[in-house]
């Protein structure tokens, strides 16, 4: 095999590589784990992880937790987590 | 500093030192660009000494600005993303703290040694070999505590941002170890084990990666936990950031050859980094959407939150960047480009557009809940600080591209009996008024830098005094 016979080889499987990894990205299967994985920067504000660290009032309403478990969109962010800069 | 400020679960004791030493380094590499911007003016401003010619000091402000101040920042968020997002504390408190006070020394011994003339002469990898062995025990010490981090993890998942970061980690440690690879003469001199072209296809095979995985993939990944938690909402398409990791570290790799375009390097791979850089456009804003998108149904958001528009700008001047970068990288046009200050507008599009501008919303985001505070103690500074940030950029790559495109079409203008029609002096004396604009830009940023001194000191200042009056509350 010559040289350019085993580039043209890497380069088709790096294609093939490319578009398994996307239809697998894409795939109904993977939905639930990416949705989880995608609120892990929300996910260690919530109540049971927050008691333990220092915090600094405690205005917490369960209101926070209502909108958590009916929207995940609003995933978690606490009113006392400053997320808010204004 | 109050012990009531540390974590019971996390170490944000490093994630505060870097955090304040990006600010402070920040200041520094921007005020030697600032410098050497003015050299630029008034040449008489390197005050006839070696130690402060532009030759020398040059090296000092990208070596600062990258190492010191986006270096200090990737250190500072990848600490406090991979605990937060991990749920557990660093591997090692001790290697962490040694990652610190290692970086700060490699820092130090730039400042000293960049000025006093030690060079390798090879760009962005000017230090000499004893510190470039320093750089690498300390970065495979951040590797280490990084992905052994990463493995004490109590959730199932790995993060998108941590992958950037990982990615970004690893490279790096690759391309400074084969990129500085050197046979020591003196203590302070030393020659690449790589000869001619081959030598130059390495560096910038190191030089485009930098920016690939330093400038970008760790940025990345700031901007893939930072931007999702100002704007309270997960990021758009956590497919598409799969997708936009794989696509952007295959691809990222071969795009090098671009700086090498009409010089000794085989033409096939001249033409190799041209069509990878173009594809590279695919991947960068996917990204790029990804982000933006993440803002969707928030954007009034933006009217209030001078924080986010940090975020939000960045990301548009990533966009910006990584469209003028492929076309850049096209032979015809920088058969026009190359060599001019188009290249440097570029380059400060990506550095202050995107990577100083991620890092300050990262760093306004940050800083406050690393203190034990909601917001930063004024948000109107923030608001002054984004405008000048964002009016110096522009007034920066505005100029540069006057000055870049003027070069260029002075340097290949012709007269019919095929002499040049100017000299080269005639092109530097056309582009005084484009340096005399970017010298203002640069004003406006360090004037910005100084602001967010004193907000992020008031803002240390203030929990200390928060945490002398109520040590209770502070448990409750």
């Amino acid at each position: 095999m010559d040289t350019g016979t085993f580039r043209g080889i890497i380069t088709g499987l790096l294609i093939i590589a490319f578009l398994g990894l996307t239809f697998w990205a894409y795939s109904k299967r993977r939905k639930p784990d990416f949705d989880e994985a995608a609120n892990l920067p929300f996910a260690d504000d919530q109540p049971s992880f927050d008691e333990e660290r220092p915090s600094t009032d405690d205005t917490r309403t369960s209101s926070d937790d209502r909108r958590r478990d009916t929207d995940p969109r609003h995933g978690g962010p606490q009113e006392n987590q400053g997320d808010k800069n204004t | 500093m109050s012990t009531a400020l540390e974590h019971p679960t996390y170490n944000y004791t490093v994630v505060r030192q870097f955090a304040i030493m990006t600010v402070v380094w920040g200041i520094v590499g921007m005020l030697l660009g600032v410098v050497l911007a003015a050299q630029l003016v008034w040449p008489e401003l390197n005050l006839g000494l070696p130690w402060t010619s532009f030759g020398r000091l040059r090296p000092l402000h990208t070596n600062a600005v990258i190492f010191a101040f986006g270096g200090s920042a990737l250190f500072a968020t990848s600490y406090y993303v991979v605990q937060r997002t991990c749920q557990t504390r660093l591997f090692s408190d001790k290697l962490a703290a040694f990652t610190f006070w290692g970086w700060q020394a490699v820092i130090l011994s730039a400042v000293i040694s960049l000025p006093l003339g030690y060079t390798t002469t090879k760009e962005y990898a000017e230090l000499e070999w004893p510190i470039n062995i320093l750089i690498a025990a300390v970065w495979i010490s951040y590797a280490i505590v990084f992905l052994m981090t990463i493995k004490l993890r109590k959730t199932s998942h790995i993060y998108v941002a941590n992958w950037f970061f990982a990615a970004f980690i690893l490279t790096v440690a690759v391309l400074h170890i084969v990129n500085n690879a050197a046979i020591p003469v003196t203590a302070m001199y030393s020659t690449s084990i790589y000869a001619g072209t081959i030598d130059a296809m390495v560096q910038w095979w190191y030089g485009h990666n930098a920016v690939g995985f330093f400038l970008t993939a760790g940025f990345l990944g700031m901007m893939y936990y930072f931007v999702p938690k100002q704007a309270e909402r997960p990021i758009y398409s956590y497919r598409l950031s799969i997708v936009h990791f794989w696509a952007l570290i295959m691809v990222y790799m071969w795009a090098g050859p671009h700086h090498l375009h009409y010089t000794a390097l085989p033409n096939w791979a001249q033409s190799l980094g041209m069509i990878m850089s173009i594809i590279l456009l695919a991947p960068s804003w996917g990204g790029m959407i990804n982000g933006m998108m993440t803002l969707s149904g928030a954007w009034h958001k933006l009217r209030t939150d001078p924080t986010l528009r940090f975020l939000v700008v960045a990301l548009s001047f990533y966009g910006m960047s990584t469209f003028e970068g492929p076309m850049m990288a096209v032979k015809t046009v920088n058969a026009l480009s190359h060599y001019t200050d188009w290249t440097i507008g570029h380059v400060h599009a990506g550095a202050l557009g995107w990577v100083a501008m991620i890092t300050i919303g990262s760093m306004y985001h940050l800083i406050p809940r690393l203190f034990g505070r909601t917001e930063m103690h004024s948000v109107n500074l923030i608001a002054v600080h984004f405008w000048l940030a964002t009016i110096g950029t522009v007034l920066y790559i505005a100029a540069m591209w006057v000055n870049g495109i003027l070069q260029g079409l002075m340097w290949r203008a012709i007269n019919a009996d095929g002499t040049l029609m100017y000299t080269f002096v005639e092109s530097v004396e056309a582009s005084g008024p484009g340096y005399i604009v970017r010298l203002i830009g640069g004003l406006c940023w360090v004037a910005g830098m100084l602001i967010m001194a004193y907000n992020v000191t008031m803002t240390v200042k203030r929990s200390d005094a928060a945490d002398a009056r109520q040590p209770l509350a502070q448990t409750a």
